[in-house]
């Protein structure tokens, strides 16, 4: 086939560039305007350099150290999440019915907790969790166990993680559904007919056909976790100490609370590379073991 | 290996039908003979693939009994059964390689690690997949896959019959002769039941010994293809096998006479007693319906011909009605005007669609 060579094509993408540098690329120039200098008030600024760069990537400095705890902290959480939600997502799709009048009912109910707004879902858990008025952290109190997640630190991460469970895990198990519900039924009757078990059913046929929507409910999550702020900000404030202060919540006290827009705008474009080249990371390594499966 | 018999075997979507209609294959009784290859054919929703899934277990029929030698297994899940499937559509394995996909349902089946490794040997050899044995079986062409597909039955050394629902449909025209004979190869070299399932009349008449022609929930005719061409037990039969299909002519008996709107066309055989009030038909396939120059005989306009090489194939036009036949090679056809002359021996006579045998007439040589 001839390749048709015009130059007036550009003329169509110009609209989404323009919108793409006003929405995006302008106002983050304007961070990295203020990532290499340094202000003291009424509108005056100074030339830092990476002044603010070497400061935060030094574990040994004040700010860096702070930043490397937020960070791992930060990870940890994804981490954690990931390793809860990707296995029950998966499980509740299994579960949900293939047809009949089920399906709607399921899915309804699964996709609830998906338009709740972010810090209604941190204040519903606010509420629940605590100790004196909610119904979850009466409960847990009155059964002896020591939970105040405004005191303890591991309730307050206990706390958080049920909360984004409970709030994503249907996202992962709507997407996995989406995938099981595109396996023809020839596959099924093949397996009965080979006398596969259960489990050589879901290993050999359900996980592998889930494969493209299980890299795009991972990367969403583990992005969204990575980025997550309202919700222990609403609940937790960071707290108790700095024990919940996930990166994003750092962010924002370093460049409102303290008022320190050098350092908070060299932190948030570490932050944005960092989540680019991990996302960069995960698609690479999602769209090799893609092309693998191309027939030769 | 096994005969399976069908006995007064009906199945209708709803569990409990209140009418014939809602059955979607009629009641019927068959049996499919150790090593024989037959062939399912019909159009698309007349019951085929239903019946084979009823065969392999993967629907239970509403009614009746199915029996593999004797063994009533009616009730009995397919994985209890025996039975190998290919689907129209491949169905491999994606992350397994080929080797693993064809020792999958042995692997499933506790058999010993080296048994395997021999009847995959042995089976790959006979599809002709030992050289791809250790690649990923995703990375195959569609008929490759399909030949998985039917391995993955094969290795199985206890099957009862290997059923085929439309596998060739999603191969490549080139391909499919040569996955075709694969399968009359296999069939010769196991001496296995094959029940292929098709809408092609090609594919069913090259394949099978014996051809089962279903329409509409009912099994119409079952015979060999010769059966089949010559003797249609009912209407459909001759409509749907053969190309152009058979003439079917509404007419009117006496004896060994038929008239169709009124001119007469002699009959081989007597039909005395024809069941009153019944649709009678007139059935005639062109391959025995000769065109002449105007003369004696039905008198035709000619709409078209059509040379196909091999033959010519006119479509003419009798009484306002449809026809085609054949145009013998002395016959020049010059204007609308002709005649069509039948032979009597391979005409027809239908009740209500179905294939009505005469008496032999008396005296006749």
């Amino acid at each position: 086939m001839n390749k048709i060579q015009d130059q007036r094509a550009w003329l169509l993408v110009l609209p989404v560039f323009a919108l793409v540098a006003f929405s995006a690329v302008i106002p983050l120039m304007t961070v990295v305007n203020y990532s290499v200098q340094d202000t003291f008030g009424n509108n005056q600024f100074f030339w830092n350099g990476i002044g603010w760069y070497q400061e935060l990537l030094d574990p040994k400095s004040q700010l860096g150290e702070r930043f490397f705890d937020a960070l791992w902290r930060t990870l940890l959480f994804s981490a954690i999440i990931l390793l809860i939600e990707i296995p029950l997502g998966i499980g509740v799709a299994l579960c949900m019915p293939r047809d009949g009048i089920g399906v709607a009912f399921s899915l309804v109910i699964m996709a609830l907790p998906l338009l709740i707004p972010w810090n209604v879902v941190g204040t519903i858990w606010q509420i629940f969790a605590r100790t004196d008025i909610g119904l979850f952290g009466y409960a847990l109190s009155r059964l002896g166990l020591d939970y105040n997640y405004t005191l303890g630190i591991l309730s307050a991460w206990i706390t958080i993680i049920i909360m984004d469970v409970w709030h994503w895990t249907s996202l992962i198990a709507l997407l996995c559904y989406a995938g099981l519900k595109s396996i023809p039924d020839a596959y099924y009757q093949a397996a009965r007919i080979d006398g596969a078990s259960r489990w050589a059913v879901f290993t050999t046929i359900q996980l592998p056909k889930m494969r493209r929507v299980l890299a795009i409910a991972i990367l969403l999550r583990f992005m969204d976790s990575f980025m997550i702020y309202t919700e222990p900000f609403v609940l937790t404030g960071g707290g108790p100490g700095n024990a919940t202060t996930f990166l994003s919540i750092d962010l924002v006290k370093l460049a409102l609370g303290q008022f320190d827009l050098g350092k908070a705008a060299a932190m948030s474009i570490v932050y944005t590379l960092i989540i680019l080249a991990l996302c960069w990371v995960f698609w690479t390594v999602a769209t090799t073991s893609e092309a693998e499966r191309r027939p030769t | 290996m096994a005969k399976i018999v069908l006995e007064k075997l009906a199945d209708a979507y709803n569990a409990q039908p209140r009418s014939e209609r809602e059955f979607a294959v009629k009641e019927l009784d068959m049996t499919w003979e150790q090593g024989g290859a037959y062939a399912l054919l019909g159009p698309s929703g007349c019951g085929k693939t239903t019946l084979l899934n009823i065969i392999s277990g993967l629907v239970t029929a509403t009614r009746g009994r199915v029996l593999f030698d004797q063994r009533d297994v009616t009730l009995l899940p397919t994985e209890a059964r025996n039975i190998a499937q290919v689907f129209q559509f491949p169905v491999v394995y994606d992350t397994l390689t080929v080797g693993e996909n064809l020792a999958f349902p042995l692997r499933n089946r506790k058999v010993p690690r080296d048994a395997i490794k021999a009847r995959v040997a042995e089976i790959a050899r006979l599809l002709d997949l030992s050289a791809v044995l250790d690649r990923k079986a995703r990375n195959l062409t569609a008929d490759s896959k399909q030949k998985i597909s039917l391995g993955r039955g094969l290795v199985r050394a206890d099957v009862a019959a290997i059923l085929l629902d439309e596998p060739l449909t999603v191969i490549d025209p080139h391909l499919k002769w040569r996955l075709r004979s694969t399968l009359k190869d296999i069939h010769r070299r196991l001496n296995a039941t094959m029940i292929y399932v098709t809408h092609d009349q090609t594919e069913a008449l090259t394949f099978a010994d014996k051809v089962v022609v279903m329409h509409d929930g009912y099994v119409v005719q079952t015979g060999t293809p010769e059966e089949l061409f010559n003797r249609p037990a009912h209407t459909f039969v001759g409509h749907f096998i053969g190309s152009p299909g058979m003439n079917v002519l509404p007419c009117t008996i006496e004896g060994a006479t038929a008239r169709i709107d009124g001119v007469p066309v002699a009959l081989a055989r007597a039909y005395p007693v024809l069941p009153a009030g019944a649709r009678i038909e007139l059935g005639v396939r062109p391959e025995f319906a000769t065109l002449r120059a105007r003369g004696a005989g039905l008198p035709v306009r000619v709409r078209r011909v059509d040379d196909l090489g091999r033959v010519r194939i006119a479509r003419v036009e009798l009484m306002g009605r449809a026809l085609a036949a054949t145009v013998p090679d002395s016959v020049e056809v010059g204007g609308e005007e002709a005649s069509l002359v039948f032979d009597p021996a391979c005409v027809h006579v239908y009740a209500d669609g179905h294939l009505v045998s005469g008496e032999a007439i008396a005296g006749a040589r």
